[in-house]
């Protein structure tokens, strides 16, 4: 037999009674219906407390019918795994979900946590501050940060789909309550592209609670009438469930998309105008005990009778200290609530809502508040008092009023998380005692309650009056439509919210945060009176819910206790997101391979195919090393750098960064990035350069060739490829603009296939080509233009591991081809060599890796460049830096060569060259590369060593990982010194 | 100043917590002080409290134009280490934290230090490599450090994806590194510096110097102008205003730096993680709330607040190490404006002006260097000379060439 639902109505709602769900909560089985949200199924089946509170673990239960939801942020599991701080207040229920309360050892309703409730006198606002100061914090931090926290990290795989979306519009409305769908209509015949965004799953906003007469029909008529006409104009887009998270610079808004199952889209709007018809958020009252279970917000119970047909409670007391709770007492009695009274803070209040109220006989009693309430676990009866003349103070308590419900409603605040975030000014109206949107520098307009019009009336014309403004100001035209409503509202507010009597340290201002009027207290007594203090000294506000119902009371408290008017106490800034967002749908596709998507060789499958070993080299996959035949890294690594030596390798180069500089101006250009002298380069030539940065560092070596008068090949380390690009297109565009060059990137224009050894001209002249790979005609620093097996290629003499070295350069898509060619041309004479080895080569011939043995304090004159630098007569960036007295200092780390005296020692990369124990030990530099040669079969490296020019031959001590051993200063270039082989 | 102890709290609570007296003063500004720091951050009330405390200085005034502790003090993701790679920086940075190992309990206020260790990590053999570079190099200077492979980073971080996108080679951890609460360490100086007699003087902005051959000798403010024999300028992101309105320049852009926090959960993350690579760093808040954040915005601004382009790059660059925080919320995000050096290390000592000095070039990791910047600044202002320990960090070294640069040696600063 399915459970009872004890509060459902047996008519009436928005829900579906032919389609019943199951549920559970706390592993209780229960029943609830289509169009339920968690939180109203919850009320069905009379389930009061839901949560306990965070700080204090007392009893909570559902506070409100929407995102301002304090106290019902539960588990939520759909059998995918657990996902914490749920809002089920706005969450749909769906059959099979597993609710949980987060909160409560053992259990909810019995939470031994309730002694930090009963000493609540010691766990003020601050107290962290004041105490756990010995022997220190990690000692107690432990304790502490187990009982924080709203749930456990979410469990299970994330089956949920992300999507990123754009979007540019005209006119964003935001919010499809009365103002904002009318706003929506009257722009529709403007043609503008118009946005509608709402939060809920239906639109109407406020009409779902409280329907109305609109344009002499039912609202639900009016509500679907509008839906179609929007829907059915091209230019405008209506999105439901979704939500505004975020309102940033130059109009753009972040929408969270949630109307996919399954799927979560995150979207990026950029709105010329942006119309705010967000509404506004009913404040909770403040008095002794105003936390307990059965305690709720006055249109909250509306809302759960009208929209979801469950009363909250059998006996329900309504306190107000304005008009329009009295809607929500009648809406209560009419559907069988008993309403025992309704207290209001009002001393006057109009005629006919009194004969209304007395029409149903409910008594009212006029200039009275809630004193206390009381209960053991849920609501039982509140006490209530009369305000004194000067309203500080109350007389005459009641005897108990018994009541398992009470509806509260302080007023409402507008919902400005939005405007604020859009650096629009607050200002406080005094005669609605809450704040409305004042001034923004973006294109915002605010309509409806989200600008302080609380009555229907009014957010209908000033909407529809709205919407065509923000058409007119966005470029088009068009006139408000005729909308108006025969139901009437007033709302004659008081401002009174907080009692002014009973135990201030069990007065909630903070349901989430769990902050009281104590602790506002103590923090203004203490002199934490700028808003920003207050709200960080007691957290009020700091909650999920960045204190969508309690920064307004905060801010009337302190204006009271430090006795300023509280349009001069300030606000707080609102942040994004107004409603927490996944992260998940914030990341969207950038995860895994899409993370950083992986750039792979023109001839990636043919490493593939020859078993190459994979490895990031920051976006490329590159071959590390080759496990031909099965063979370790070690010893791959160790036989490629033989096979190189003794016949030929062949290593994939093509990420090498390749920028081609055409133009009159290309050399003087390149002249003033280069330490080297670039205008004597001749055509058909190479030169090595070094890039500094304005402070003289080096940023970058590699080698340019002049292809023609007025044409040069840039070559950056792999790497810098794209910061050099940016790099010189910046001295370019915003230093010399005048020089006549056009930068162009090629670097995946390109594939590049380096072939070096002593063998590696016999290989090439094999293969069918025009260029002339001889000695005399393409010398070592060179560079030819031609064809190599019918394509154009460009070979450059230029050696990375100190053998004769052909670097051949054909369009990307033919690298592949070249490759195989060249292999099979070589059989056995040839090996692929990955880039392991490739920098083991270059550090036996005592080549410079930047990035691995220079820093970022390492200039051009450490690695020996003074002669070059003296001897350039022009200007060129980072000259001037090199002038300056540090860096001409003797006693710089300086490029030199290492290798252990003992060949046991295992020298590695990462250990320092460090000072004698006896004079205290210090850094003298660092060891850049290490390996063991396998050309030399000896251990060598390379180093930045302090006046290391000056110590070639001395014995220096090696620090690492605390072991020291000493190591020999040595010329940089362990093999071939002299060239002979490169130069071949 | 009246003494915070469980036993106070415990005797207040009987009394409805009546009787605690104010954290400061919010005194009206006197005509003269003998020293003025402009700028109520964490540097600021530092300076002034050690100026009170070691060199008996009483007369000063902390002029802030907002809310004390309101600057990227208040804003920041309160990382506190000292893995520095060169001398002089490790020499500064752990001090400071030496400091922090006992600032609770120096000033009576729990700034609420958490040594839960700081782990780097590194995605590559070669960026393993510079670990063991940057490590040595730490040890050397006699701070904490160790190198750990994939298994021991996992044991320690069970959440992260070994295999991500750039799978996770090692790491490297200092183990007294970790976070703080940047509002208690605000308000501990505060309340600290006011006991002492310092003026701390709020919505007080200052808009010009006076200076008199070549000699600062009062500052105009938005609540009039105050005499001074020597002031201090404090002020972060706003150190290139400060210094055009006397006259000099600073090699400082100010940019946003961006921070975000989650929704609050139990327990699930103890170390304070970093990946130069993945170019974030997170860590779990003792409100149970995720704080991360990465790299600074790409374009110079005086505005404080978030945008889209870092956010999303910072989530997914969390997500892809921690794949499980996907169905994770985002609770908030903002930003605040740090002053950046060309070798990003920090600006401290005197100025081309007589008796103006400077505490800046903070960036985005000056907020571990607060008790050091404030205890070296006070002696510099006493003594008109740069206190041993940021002899260095002057001004003339950009113009020397001495730079000290930590974000090249190491990748992130925060
Ligand atoms: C998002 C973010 C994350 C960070 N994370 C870390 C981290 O993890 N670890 C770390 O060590 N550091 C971090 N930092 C850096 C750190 O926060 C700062 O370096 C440090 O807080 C600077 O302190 P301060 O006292 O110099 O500046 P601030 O705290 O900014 O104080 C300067 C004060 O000067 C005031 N002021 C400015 N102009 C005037 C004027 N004309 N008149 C009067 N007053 C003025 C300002 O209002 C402000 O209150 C981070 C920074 C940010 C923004």
């Amino acid at each position: 037999m399915a459970p009872t639902q004890k509060n459902r109505l047996t008519s009436g709602g928005r829900i579906d009674r032919s389609k019943p769900l199951s549920f559970k909560f706390n592993n209780r089985k229960l029943q609830g219906y289509q169009g339920d949200t968690i939180a109203s199924a919850l009320l069905a089946n009379d389930i009061s407390t839901v949560n306990r509170s965070f700080k204090y673990h007392r009893r909570r239960g559902i506070m409100s019918a929407g995102v301002e939801e304090t106290n019902a942020l539960l588990t939520v599991s759909d059998g995918k795994g657990d996902v914490p701080v749920v809002r089920t207040t706005v969450r749909a229920l769906v059959d099979d979900h597993q609710i949980k309360s987060p909160s409560g050892f053992p259990s909810v309703n019995f939470d031994l946590g309730r002694v930090l409730d009963f000493t609540h006198r010691l766990w003020t606002a601050g107290f962290y501050n004041k105490v756990f100061k010995w022997p220190n914090w990690h000692w107690y931090e432990g304790m502490v940060r187990r009982m924080a926290g709203l749930g456990n990290l979410p469990g299970g795989e994330d089956g949920n789909r992300y999507f990123h979306h754009n979007l540019h519009c005209d006119l964003l409305i935001v919010g499809a309550g009365p103002a904002g769908l009318a706003a929506a209509l009257s722009s529709v015949t403007s043609g503008a592209r118009v946005l509608l965004v709402e939060q809920d799953h239906e639109l109407g906003g406020s009409l779902l609670a409280n329907r109305a007469l609109i344009n002499a029909v039912d609202s639900d008529l009016w509500i679907s009438r509008t839906r179609s006409a929007l829907e059915e104009a091209v230019n405008v887009t209506v999105m439901t469930s979704s939500t505004v998270s975020g309102y940033y610079d130059h109009n753009v808004l972040t929408i969270i998309d949630r109307s996919t199952v399954g799927v979560k889209r995150f979207w990026k709007v950029r709105a010329k105008e942006v119309l705010l018809a967000t509404g506004a958020i009913e404040q909770p009252l403040v008095f002794e005990n105003n936390d307990r279970p059965g305690i709720m917000l006055a249109h909250a119970a509306m809302e759960y009778v009208n929209r979801y047909a469950v009363k909250p409670a059998d006996v329900m007391v309504v306190v107000t200290n304005n008009d329009s709770a009295y809607q929500v007492a009648f809406t209560l009695y009419d559907n069988g609530v008993r309403v025992p009274a309704i207290v209001d803070a009002r001393k006057n209040i109009a005629n006919e809502i009194v004969q209304q109220a007395n029409q149903r006989g409910i008594p009212i009693m006029s200039n009275s508040v809630i004193l206390n309430t009381f209960g053991t676990s849920v609501l039982s009866s509140v006490r209530v008092g009369t305000l004194s003349d000067d309203g500080k103070s109350t007389v005459n308590p009641t005897d108990e009023i018994a009541c398992q419900g009470l509806a509260i409603s302080g007023g409402f605040n507008p919902s400005s998380d939005l405007y604020s975030q859009a650096g629009g000014n607050l200002q406080y109206a005094a005669e609605l005692a809450c704040f409305v949107p004042m001034q923004c520098r973006q294109r915002v307009t605010v309509a409806g309650a989200a600008q302080g019009k609380f009555s229907l009336a009014e957010a209908l014309t000033e909407g529809a009056c709205a919407g065509s403004e923000a058409a007119n100001k966005a470029g088009f035209t068009c006139a408000p439509i005729d909308v108006t409503t025969s139901t009437t509202s007033s709302y004659n507010l008081k401002a009174v919210r907080i009692t002014p009597a009973g135990d201030s340290s069990r007065k909630w201002v903070d349901f989430m945060a769990d902050v009281t009027v104590a602790d506002i207290e103590l923090a203004v007594r203490e002199n934490f009176v700028s808003v920003q203090h207050l709200k960080r000294y007691t957290t009020t506000g700091m909650s999920a819910d960045q204190g969508k119902t309690s920064n307004l009371n905060a801010l009337t408290l302190l204006a009271e206790l430090t006795q300023k008017p509280i349009g001069e106490v300030g606000t707080t800034t609102f942040r994004p997101q107004f409603m927490p967002v996944p992260m998940g749908a914030i990341a969207g596709q950038r995860h895994g391979d899409f993370y950083t998507p992986a750039r792979l060789l023109p001839a990636h499958d043919w490493h593939v195919r020859h078993g190459a070993v994979f490895e990031n080299y920051g976006a490329w996959k590159r071959p590390e090393y080759y496990a031909t035949n099965g063979r370790d890294r070690e010893t791959a690594i160790r036989e490629e750098v033989l096979a190189l030596r003794r016949s030929a390798g062949l290593f994939d180069g093509s990420p090498l960064g390749k920028i081609e500089l055409t133009g009159p101006d290309a050399g003087e250009f390149l002249n003033r990035i280069y330490v080297n002298n670039v205008l004597t380069l001749k055509p058909g030539r190479i030169r090595y350069g070094l890039m500094l940065s304005e402070n003289g560092i080096i940023i970058d070596d590699g080698v340019f060739a002049r292809l023609a008068d007025d044409h040069y090949l840039v070559s950056t380390t792999s790497a810098n490829a794209d910061r050099i690009i940016a790099w010189l297109e910046e001295w370019h565009q915003c230093e010399w603009p005048d020089l006549e060059v056009i930068i162009s990137t090629v670097t995946s224009q390109w594939g590049v296939t380096t072939i070096a050894g002593p063998n590696a001209r016999v290989l090439l002249q094999g293969i069918e080509s025009d260029i002339d790979f001889s000695a005399q005609a393409l010398p070592h620093m060179s560079v030819a233009t031609g064809t190599l097996l019918g394509v154009p290629a460009r070979v450059q003499r230029v050696s990375y591991t100190g053998e004769m070295s052909f670097e051949i350069n054909v369009p990307a898509i033919q690298s592949q081809r070249v490759i195989e060619a060249l292999m099979n041309l070589g059989g056995n004479r040839i090996a692929p060599i990955g880039v392991e080895a490739s920098l083991l080569l270059r550090t036996e011939k005592g080549y410079l890796h930047v990035g691995a043995d220079t820093d970022g304090m390492t200039n051009a004159l450490d690695v020996g460049f003074a002669g070059i630098v003296a001897k350039k007569q022009s200007d060129f960036v980072g000259r001037r830096s090199l002038l300056r007295a540090d860096d001409q200092r003797k006693d710089r780390r300086q490029f030199v060569g290492v290798e252990p005296l003992n060949d046991n020692e295992n020298l590695q990369s990462g250990a320092h060259f460090v000072t004698p124990q006896d004079e205290g030990r210090r850094s003298q530099g660092i060891v850049t590369s290490a390996c063991f040669s396998p050309t030399l079969k000896r251990i060598i490296g390379l180093g930045l060593l302090e006046r290391g020019f000056e110590r070639k031959g001395e014995t220096v001590t090696v620090f690492d990982d605390g072991r020291t051993f000493d190591v020999r200063i040595t010329e940089p270039v362990f093999y071939d010194p002299s060239g002979e082989k490169m130069n071949a | 100043m009246n003494g915070y102890s469980f036993l106070s709290v415990v005797r207040q609570a009987l009394n409805g917590h009546k009787g605690w007296p104010v954290v400061w003063r919010s005194p009206e500004p006197k005509k003269n002080y003998d020293v003025v720091i402009v700028g109520a951050g964490g540097h600021g009330l530092a300076t002034a409290y050690y100026l009170a405390k070691n060199h008996f200085i009483k007369n000063i005034a902390v002029l802030e134009k907002g809310w004390l502790g309101g600057g990227n003090t208040g804003r920041n993701t309160q990382i506190t280490r000292s893995n520095y790679f060169w001398p002089q920086s490790a020499a500064f940075f752990d001090h400071s934290l030496k400091l922090y190992e006992h600032l609770g309990q120096e000033l009576n206020f729990n700034v609420m230090l958490s040594q839960r260790g700081m782990l780097t990590l590194a995605h590559s053999l070669h960026e393993l490599e510079g670990m063991r570079r940057w490590a040595n190099a730490i040890k050397i200077n006699d701070i904490d450090a160790e190198v750990l492979t994939p298994i021991e980073v996992k044991k320690l971080v069970p959440l992260i994806d070994l295999n991500c996108r750039f799978p996770i080679r090692g790491g490297f951890i200092q183990h007294r590194g970790g976070i703080s609460r940047h509002d208690a360490v605000a308000w501990g100086y505060a309340r600290a510096a006011s006991a002492y007699g310092v003026d701390i003087i709020q919505q007080c902005e200052v808009t010009a110097f006076n200076i008199s051959s070549g000699r600062v000798t009062g500052v105009h403010t938005t609540r009039g102008t105050i005499g001074a024999d020597k002031i201090s300028i404090a002020v972060a992101g706003h150190t290139s205003e400060l210094a055009r309105m006397a006259d000099f320049r600073v090699p400082v852009t100010s940019m946003a730096l961006q921070a975000m926090v989650s929704e609050p959960i139990k327990p699930c993350l103890n170390t304070v993680v970093m990946s130069p690579i993945i170019h974030m760093y997170a860590s779990q808040s003792d409100r149970g709330e995720l704080v991360f954040g990465g790299g600074a915005d790409l374009y110079n601004s005086y505005a404080q607040r978030g945008g889209i382009p870092l956010l999303q790059e910072n989530i997914a660059a969390l997500l892809e190490l921690f794949p499980a925080f996907s169905r994770l919320r985002l609770m908030r995000q903002w930003a605040g404006i740090v002053d950046i050096t060309p070798d990003t290390s920090p600006l401290m000592g005197l100025t081309p002006v007589q008796n103006l000095y400077i505490s800046g070039g903070w960036g985005t990791g000056g907020y571990k260097a607060i008790p050091a910047g404030g205890e070296t600044m006070a002696y510099t202002i006493a003594n008109d000379q740069p206190h041993p320990l940021i002899e260095d960090f002057g001004l003339e070294r950009f113009e020397s060439g001495a730079l000290i640069d930590e974000g090249a040696a190491s990748g992130v600063a925060h």
